[in-house]
């Protein structure tokens, strides 16, 4: 298990790499980044993340160390970074491995999912004409429920 | 004395991003009470508490939940991560 909350950005491709090559049984990797994409009036100059560095990394712990048990994965990793970030940069990114794709794909779902709405990290827009914190959806507390 | 930290528009709202407070408050949503009682501020940033999530310790927990052994106790929106 790697987990990383940085300020800088990372290669994903040196990280899946590595993280590829870990166990020779790993036949199945599934990753997935998050990008910071346009706000809908095209009007976004950056996003800055705020996050709360004592709980950061012990909550994404926890969510890694529920997965590695739900399903049968030989690693997880989770980077997410912090900080500002520019229009196209990478916010963060999962990996998972396990023998078999089902097991890779749920998981690395399932980290999403409360990454999304359980890791202590907060969204704020700036635009030229201000600012906005990021609101969460109802859709991401009800994504949720199925892990229930 | 808890640390009290405050995060994203909580932490505008209050002023300060944390601050040492004493009480003998029993539960968070009592020490909320308390808070508001002070000054307008806290009065404005805890007016939803819908829009507001709790962390003890680090860890997520509710406003009925009770202050025993908290040393850090943290108020921000909902999550955005990911």
């Amino acid at each position: 298990m790697r987990i990383s909350v940085q300020l800088n950005d990372f290669d994903i491709g040196k990280e899946l790499q590595l993280f590829n090559s870990a166990d020779t049984n790993i036949g199945a990797v599934v990753s997935f980044q998050g990008i910071v994409r346009n706000n809908s009036e095209k009007s976004l100059l950056h996003m800055e993340i705020e996050q709360y560095p004592g709980m950061t990394q012990k909550a994404i712990s926890n969510y890694v160390e529920i997965a590695l048990e739900r399903w049968s994965l030989y690693d997880a990793l989770v980077i997410h970074r912090h900080g500002k970030l520019l229009l196209g940069d990478r916010i963060m990114m999962v990996a998972t491995a396990a023998k078999h794709r089902r097991d890779a794909f749920q998981s690395a779902e399932f980290l999403m999912d409360y990454l999304k709405s359980r890791a202590p990290f907060w969204k704020k827009e700036v635009t030229k004409d201000g600012y906005q914190w990021v609101k969460s959806v109802l859709d991401d507390e009800s994504a949720l429920e199925r892990w229930r | 004395m808890i640390k009290v930290l405050y995060f994203a528009w909580v932490r505008e709202r209050i002023g300060v991003p944390y601050e040492m407070v004493e009480t003998q408050s029993g539960t968070v949503m009592e020490f909320v009470e308390e808070l508001k009682q002070k000054e307008t501020r806290y009065e404005v940033a805890f007016s939803d508490l819908s829009a507001i999530k709790v962390a003890i310790n680090q860890e997520l927990c509710e406003f009925d939940t009770k202050l025993t052994g908290a040393t850090e106790i943290a108020f921000f929106p909902p999550m955005t991560g990911g």
